[in-house]
């Protein structure tokens, strides 16, 4: 009779789940004082297992609290959640203690503490964030050293950009061709001459001042768009039954995946002007980009092959005894199966390119991550790296997660099966 | 009677086994014949050398007038005219059963899309399952699928069917739905080789029987011949089992 006494049942409900949470308030007390006032109440007992009082408490009131169906709904949903055995009680414990330690403080260092207003580094007194760093330079790190006054021409571009992306969502399908063929071979010029300028009476810009956000979306969007073909047409080259193309594909996607991609930079800066005729000029920004693309298209190709090899060998005998030739067959049939199979491995592509854009500060071009670089060395804002990459880092990810929700989109959207 | 397909002294290696010995067939139009043998006896093979899904090493194989060799060109227009049905349905799951039907059509054939249209709903019909042309290949069953590869094969208007075991991966049930579609097509008067082990199918329409073992025809002759005194034991053998 004394054993039953420990194990919690659901006579005793109330009795149990009053001591349980007597021991658990305990235990998050002991926590809360401790981080918060800096008190520790159970600072008598020995140091070792004072130290661990929170947990012990708080498993022994999760132990008691542990009723199966006990017809009270939030201790049934908690016990199942959070609360299935020992083990899971501690890891809850654990994650919740960790929340409580490491959250404020975070959130103190990003808002509370923070400054957000002001002009100077003299500004900030609060030992938080200095986000007056941002807001400062934040013309810079959309635009880099492109003159103000023409920065109108970077929005319209942009602003164009994602006007045709967005119709060419919505758009039927009879439009939706034009707009793809506008965004693929149209538009590339029109942007690229809106943001050099040079002529219609815009002022030349040289690809050295463009910089920041912009750049880094300038470089991404040619690579990708660029990639994708390419890497298309080596993916089916590797497959091919012609040895020579065999081979050459083979050869090209091996040697770019066997280099690390900031040698590819460092070369096409450096190298690559030494085999051109004295007088040939190509621009820095479109060296860096055809080397992005060609070490990109490489893994494309790779992935794109996967889903190749995917599909079964039936989808190109239907193919072929329908009539269709080689192209057909692929562009029609294997091609737009293969390409839904990989979307997560594209979507993994896309975002490494994306994060690798920061690499062309070895030719001297700097976008966001670049000019953040840039400007933490500044006299005037020393000390401001934490502030830079922070911000840097969000961008990143807002970016990057909104292609992954796309890629998503577009599986679930391309998705045949019931 | 024309003759649409001859085959002469055919021999295919897979690397060193040899799949087809000397085999030599001829085919007039309008003609059914069926294949029957046990598995692994070239029955397939021979049939897929028919629109090059094989290369042969050895031997003619004429189709329509066209020899077929490495040296074909156009070896697609041939195709266009062999329309061939695969056990495993084959269908293209990224399209709907109407696009199915009319994307070789329009690709190939260059038939407008509203003519095409009307070629694949009329042949959906013919197969019983026009109701189901906006569905994908996924939402059929297999009975469904495999009557829509047959649809899909005819929108191309061909001269000639091939059909590879088209009944073996369905079930008991939906074998009967497919067989009637290949029936009414034979009615029809279209010029078929048939690979199935559905002898009762073979004695509705063959015109011929064909029964292969080990690469080689061991026995061709007139269907009602074939069942009521095989000549060779092997036949003999393999009909004691089948049926």
């Amino acid at each position: 009779m004394n054993i039953n006494i420990l194990k919690p049942k659901k006579e005793n409900l109330t009795n149990y789940i009053v001591l349980g949470g007597f021991f658990i308030f305990i235990a998050l007390l002991d926590l809360l004082t401790n981080v918060f006032f800096n008190w520790n109440f159970t600072g008598f007992l020995p140091a070792k297992f004072s130290y661990f009082t929170p947990l012990i408490f708080g498993t022994l009131g999760l132990y008691l609290i542990r009723i199966e169906f006990s017809g009270n709904k939030l201790l049934d949903k908690i016990n199942v959640n959070f609360n299935s055995s020992n083990f899971n009680a501690i890891l809850t414990l654990l994650v919740t203690f960790a929340l409580i330690k490491f959250v404020p403080p975070l959130l103190n260092w990003f808002i509370f503490d923070a400054n957000f207003l002001g002009n100077t580094k003299e500004d900030c007194t609060g030992s938080g964030a200095c986000w007056v760093f941002v807001k400062v330079w934040l013309n810079r790190f959309v635009y880099g050293m492109y003159p103000d006054a023409e920065q109108w021409r970077i929005n319209t571009a942009f602003f164009i950009l994602f006007m045709a992306v967005g119709a060419s969502f919505f758009a039927s399908t009879k439009y939706k061709k034009y707009l793809i063929i506008f965004l693929l071979f149209i538009y590339p010029i029109i942007g690229f001459k809106l943001i050099s300028g040079g002529d219609f009476g815009l002022k030349f810009v040289e690809t050295g001042a463009w910089g920041g956000l912009s750049l880094t979306f300038i470089v991404s969007a040619f690579s990708l768009i660029l990639c994708f073909p390419v890497g298309m047409l080596l993916a089916l080259g590797r497959r091919s039954n012609l040895p020579a193309i065999r081979y050459t594909s083979i050869g090209f996607i091996e040697l770019w995946r066997g280099v690390p991609l900031i040698t590819v930079l460092f070369m096409s800066a450096v190298m690559f002007p030494m085999f051109l005729p004295d007088g040939t000029y190509v621009d820095k920004l479109i060296r860096v980009l055809i080397a992005i693309t060609l070490f990109e298209a490489a893994y494309m190709a790779e992935v794109i092959r996967g889903g190749l090899q995917a599909l079964p060998k039936g989808q190109y005998e239907a193919a072929k005894s329908l009539g269709m030739g080689y192209w057909r067959m692929h562009f029609l049939i294997i091609l737009p199966q293969a390409l839904k199979l990989v979307i997560p491995g594209i979507a993994n592509t896309f975002l490494a390119l994306v994060k690798d854009t920061p690499l062309i500060f070895v030719v001297g071009l700097l976008e966001l991550a670049g000019m953040v670089n840039l400007a933490k060395t500044n006299p005037k804002w020393l000390g401001m790296a934490m502030e830079g990459y922070v911000f840097a880092g969000l961008v990143f990810w807002v970016i990057c997660y909104s292609m992954s929700r796309y890629s998503q989109n577009l599986e679930k959207k391309l998705s045949t099966e019931r | 009677m024309n003759k649409i397909i001859e085959l002469k002294k055919v021999n295919k290696w897979f690397d060193k086994f040899q799949a087809l010995k000397d085999v030599s067939l001829e085919v007039n139009q309008q003609e059914k014949i069926v294949i029957c043998g046990p598995s692994g006896s070239g029955k397939s093979t021979l049939i897929r050398c028919i629109n090059r899904l094989e290369e042969h090493q050895d031997g003619t194989i004429i189709v329509d007038g066209n020899e077929i060799s490495e040296n074909t060109k156009d070896i697609e227009k041939i195709r266009a005219e062999v329309g061939m049905v695969f056990q495993q349905f084959n269908l293209f799951p990224h399209l709907s059963i109407l696009d199915n039907c009319t994307l070789a059509p329009i690709w190939v054939k260059k038939f407008p899309k509203k003519k095409a249209e009307e070629i694949a709903m009329k042949n959906l019909e013919r197969v019983q399952i026009a109701d189901q042309a906006k569905k994908f290949p996924g939402q059929l069953s297999g009975g469904q699928q495999q009557r829509c590869a047959l649809a899909r094969a005819l929108c191309m208007e061909p001269k000639i069917m091939l059909f590879d075991e088209p009944t073996s991966a369905l079930d008991p049930e939906m074998i009967k739905e497919v067989l009637d579609a290949m029936v009414d097509l034979a009615k029809a008067g279209m010029t078929m080789i048939v690979v199935t082990h559905e002898m009762g199918f073979a004695k509705e329409v063959a015109d011929n029987m064909i029964f292969m073992d080990e690469g080689r025809i061991v026995e061709k002759a007139k269907t009602k011949d074939f069942f009521a005194n095989p000549k060779s034991d092997r036949t003999k053998l393999f009909l004691s089992q089948i049926l």
